[in-house]
């Protein structure tokens, strides 16, 4: 397929696979560099085949930490001007430059990758907190829905996401992430039903500063994704983790859910366990079921979603999908297999599988 | 002991009268329906009396009663009442045609030949087979098996 | 001869090897069709009274009966079929609206049969409902579009508002408004006491709630109709949920007529009219003319119940569907029930149960659709009606976006019916519409509710395998998970009604 197709094709249909996901955090925030999330993901490379692998880490831009920053792909040149003419409009770009990268031969179909640090125009900037982010959201919804040739994939503040077609190792030289130091790193490898070509349907997926690596296949999708448009939100992508990207920002930050909480929407227990909690969990927790019936994720899956104070391992509510934690000083270690953890931590003081449904949550203590 | 009973629903009896079809062909050498009608041999006599008034009707037979009059009355020994499952029996062959038994059961439902001069037909709950024709083939549960609490036994 | 006889739509074929002349089918047959000659000692069938119920062959102990349509055909013709000269045939003899019952049986385009489901292979696991846990549970009624709570400790909390007042169902599939009256009481038994054992509800129609029925009564949503037969505060207060009943599938914009001679003195009782007068529903509720007026009735009902009980209105599904259930929403409803145009009816006029109003399928798609659009569907349960006839139905509807259906035809026939579609003449042989005390007494509730309660659980079973067949282990979400339908011979337009992918496409 040309590239052109190729990249319909992967917009435009949902392409299940298998995955390798892990994460590293250092909970006092103290930053450390990528290279072990690198080691920590090649190490599962039999659970992708070389279509596609990531990186998000958090902490790398503390240079610019107060300004939005945007990474986005372009197709041509052409994409690139029209965006920033669009960008210039509503903010003030502090620093505009090319990704950093080292040249590897073996990947295909490069897209011209540029990173963006932003302020909302001061017209603009009066709002809250909260509809900042709404504005921004809401800009990223218009260039990705809108600009053809265009997409941002990474739109945090003093956090990024990098990420394309090809093996872990390969896309984690390419975008020199182990030049970068940060004090969260997710990683996620892929391996995809079908041959895809484009960049911008590797993982992680984010959006503000939410980063999501999964490793599974929502059978619930088709009401998730209706549930979330009835929300404002559209899945331009038409992938699982799109969509629970989108519901982890609408729970947490719209709903001001926390996120036992909000593991308990998505993974939620069975009635038979509702049932015989005492009455006034009960309540709540059956009050949870019925408000958010079309939230719940159905189907294998296991996830690692953070933003820039939090890390959450989440699996589906009767565990299809491995998911592994650890912990040793400072740090906690989640992967999809242990020896993704071994290989960076040798001697961990505490290594558990996580329940089905039971969310790791990761909370970060700054000192 | 208390015996097995059947009992009557008579707001659920329909009137079809196949208790006492089924009652008839159980009671028959060959146990086939159609051989027992069609054959040509004797057909056996039912069992149960069919009462029927304007749009209620019942289906009714042996109560076998705890102290039945016809086991009392009985000159020849030959209505007796089973040891072991409390039945009201009759033997046939020392049956000698008297019928006091006809005479005193409170509900009648005792028949009688009167070719043989005998007590032809009277309910014996198909002892000879598992369960009472009647009752499982009643299209409708309006006579149903009770044990000797009064609960339903199904089949 | 410009005078036509009686129609014979049915042959009685009597196996004479067979039949042993116990008389069981002269016995049982409220049409009288069969006799028994004493003279000849024959047993003799009048076909032309024949309405093909099948009583009398299931009664039959040697199966000697054999109910045979009447072969005799008019010349073959597209346009003039047998059934279409008989009907002017009978009109020109009566000169009055031709009755029927029982739900459309034109050949309309059945959706349901052009919508195939998923399956999980693969790339993620499919469900053993027999090894892991499988859940139906669905609830009906308005829900909030966010929790609001109190954190009290960690891991520790309060509902600040709570949401109890829903109808809970243990299966998504619930009985539809059959009142007492179109139905005889024990068949209402049936129904309330099945609803009661399996979890789910039952509905009264417009009939009053018998007294021996109210045992049954927090398993019942009550029905207010146009007659406002049988309500009071203690009908509204005694339920579990109210349901306004503004139309009904089969006969979309049409009252109700329940004649005199059927009112008896319990039905009298129950209805709070007098006995033997006839019970005339009007067409249109007299007191709404318009949505705001609706609104009025809504809310004076849930002032009555202090808005304790979900309050919802059912509709026949018609062109406007969709624009009519947003405003019933926005008029407080707590939930919306359709009825599409395969809907049954104790009696209803021929041409409008075949003529009048839109399949469910498309129904409850662009309905959930349109309420989504306008972000309300949280506010009220869908429940969808009319000819459900299989489990598979009932999870295609979901998928298409239905909370709960209801089910009324196939409950009947569980309960001995055979469609004959004479429940007009009130002379039911399965003693369901009919209130003939020597026919009623045919339907013994205990087995009614018993082989009720068998299908709802043969149909959860079903229900669980296809959902865990999908790798889906909670009927939520399903419920409007259109991913996991595909159309097959299907138009564009009809694709885009119903919301689905063409089957071939991927995700």
């Amino acid at each position: 397929m040309e590239y052109q197709q190729l990249k319909f094709f992967e917009k435009n249909n949902r392409i299940p696979g298998g995955c390798g996901v892990a994460g590293i955090v250092n909970v006092k925030g103290n930053l450390f560099s990528g290279e072990n999330i690198i080691t920590s993901i090649c190490t599962m490379n039999e659970r992708g085949n070389g279509l596609g692998a990531g990186y998000a880490g958090y902490g790398i831009y503390p240079e610019f930490k107060d300004n939005w920053c945007f990474h986005i792909m372009y197709d041509d040149i052409r994409a690139k001007e029209i965006v920033e003419d669009f960008l210039e409009d509503g903010f003030d770009i502090v620093n505009e430059e090319p990704i950093p990268v080292h040249r590897v031969k073996t990947l295909q179909y490069i897209p011209l990758l540029y990173r963006y640090f932003i302020d909302i125009k001061r017209d603009k900037n009066s709002q809250e907190l909260y509809d900042q982010q709404e504005y921004i959201l809401s800009t990223i919804m218009k260039i990705n829905k809108n600009f053809d040739g265009a997409y941002v994939f990474s739109s945090g503040k003093n956090m990024g996401i990098f990420k394309g077609v090809g093996e872990p190792e390969e896309i984690g030289d390419f975008y020199r992430i182990s030049d970068y130091k940060g004090y969260i790193w997710t990683a996620h490898n892929r391996f995809p039903t079908n041959t895809v070509g484009w960049w911008g349907g590797a993982h992680p997926f984010g959006i503000l500063d939410w980063s999501v690596v999964h490793n599974g296949e929502i059978s619930s999708y088709g009401i998730n994704r209706r549930y979330l448009e009835n929300a404002g939100y559209y899945c331009t992508l038409f992938t699982d983790t799109e969509v629970i990207t989108y519901l982890f920002d609408l729970l947490y930050r719209r709903h001001q859910l926390d996120f036992n909480i909000i593991g308990n929407i998505l993974s939620s227990p069975f009635w038979e366990m509702i049932d015989r909690e005492e009455k006034e969990k009960m309540e709540f927790l059956k009050a949870l079921r019925i408000i958010y019936a079309p939230a719940l994720l159905n189907g294998p899956f296991a996830i690692i979603v953070a933003n820039s104070d939090t890390v959450i391992g989440l699996n589906d509510r009767i565990k299809l999908r491995p998911l592994v934690s650890a912990e040793r000083g400072d740090f906690v270690y989640l992967a999809s297999e242990e020896s993704a953890i071994r290989c960076v931590c040798k001697l961990p003081e505490n290594v558990w599988m996580p329940e089905a449904g039971e969310p790791v949550v990761v909370q970060i203590k700054r000192v | 002991m208390k015996p097995k009973r059947i009992i009557i629903k008579e707001e659920y009896c329909i009137g079809c009268r196949l208790c006492e079809v089924y009652c008839i062909t159980q009671h028959s050498p060959s146990r086939n329906i159609i051989k027992t009608y069609k054959g040509k041999g004797p057909k056996p006599v039912s069992g149960i009396y069919f009462e029927e008034k304007g749009s209620t009707s019942f289906a009714i037979q042996c109560r076998h009663c705890d102290e039945a009059p016809c086991v009392e009355n009985c000159l020849t020994g030959a209505m007796y009442k089973d040891k072991k499952t409390g039945m009201v029996l009759h033997n046939k062959k020392r049956c000698i045609g008297c019928w006091m038994c006809v005479m005193v059961c409170p509900v009648g439902v005792i028949k009688i030949d009167y070719k043989e001069k005998k007590i032809v037909s009277k309910c014996d709950l198909c002892i000879d087979s598992e369960f009472p024709a009647c009752v499982e083939h009643c299209p409708n549960e309006a006579i149903e098996l009770v044990n000797e609490e009064g609960k339903k036994i199904e089949k | 001869m410009a005078k036509a006889k009686n129609i014979t739509e049915f042959i009685i074929e009597r196996d004479e090897r067979r039949c042993i002349k116990c008389q069981a089918c002269v016995r049982v047959c409220a049409s009288d069709v069969h006799s028994y000659d004493d003279e000849s000692q024959e047993l003799l069938s009048d076909n032309s009274r024949c309405v093909g119920c099948h009583f009398c062959e299931d009664i039959c102990p040697t199966g000697a009966l054999t109910i045979k349509r009447n072969p005799s055909a008019t010349k073959d013709n597209a346009h003039w079929t047998r059934d279409y000269i008989y009907r002017i045939v009978k009109q020109s003899t009566t000169g009055g609206i031709l009755l029927t019952g029982m739900g459309n049986d034109k050949q309309y385009k059945n959706y349901f049969e052009h919508m195939v489901l998923n399956a999980a292979q693969v790339t993620n696991p499919s469900i053993d409902p027999l090894r892991e846990p499988m859940e139906l549970r669905t609830f009906i009624g308005r829900r909030p579009d966010r929790i609001r709570y109190e954190k009290i400790k960690e891991n520790k909390y309060i509902l600040k508002e709570s949401i109890s007042n829903l109808l809970h169902l243990e299966i998504p599939v619930m009985f539809s408004a059959m009142s007492f009256g179109s139905i005889s009481l024990n068949a209402c038994k049936s129904l309330a006491k099945a609803a009661f054992l399996s979890g789910t509800y039952w509905n009264t129609g417009e009939g009053g709630m018998h007294r021996n029925l109210y045992p049954y009564a927090e398993r019942a949503i009550v029905q207010i109709a146009s007659g406002r037969f049988g309500v009071n505060t203690e009908y509204l207060e005694r339920a579990a949920a109210v349901e306004i009943k503004i139309g009904q599938g089969a006969k979309p914009g049409i009252g109700g007529h329940l004649p005199g001679e059927k009112v008896s003195e319990e039905i009298s009782l129950t209805r709070m009219i007098p006995e033997g007068t006839d019970a005339i529903s009007p067409a249109p509720h007299h007191d709404i003319y318009s949505i705001e007026d609706l609104r009025q009735l809504i809310f004076a009902i849930k002032e009555v119940t202090s808005y304790k009980k979900p309050v919802g209105v059912k509709i026949a599904a018609v062109h406007n569907v969709a624009p009519i259930a947003s405003g019933i929403v926005r008029a407080g409803a707590d939930f919306v029930t359709i009825d599409g145009i395969r809907g049954g009816t104790g009696a209803a006029p021929l041409v409008i149960r075949d003529n009048v109003g839109i399949p469910i399928e498309l129904a409850v798609a662009v309905v959930d659709q349109r309420l989504r659009d306008e972000g309300i569907r949280n506010q009220a349960s869908i429940i969808a009606a009319g000819g459900f006839k299989t489990s598979a139905d009932i999870v295609k509807a979901i998928a298409l976006g239905a909370d709960v259906v209801y089910i009324g035809s196939a409950a009947l026939i569980a309960l001995g019916c055979h469609l004959c579609q004479k429940c007009y003449t009130g002379k039911c042989n399965w003693g369901i519409a009919t209130q003939d005390s020597y026919l009623t007494k045919r339907l013994n509730p205990d087995i009614g509710a018993e082989r009720l309660c068998n299908l709802l659980k043969a149909w959860a079973l079903e229900i669980k395998e296809m959902l865990g067949g999908m790798g889906i282990n909670a009927i939520e979400s399903l419920r409007g998970n259109r991913e996991q339908l595909r159309g097959i011979d299907l138009t564009e337009t009809e694709l885009k009604l119903l919301g689905i992918k063409y089957a071939g496409e991927a995700w």
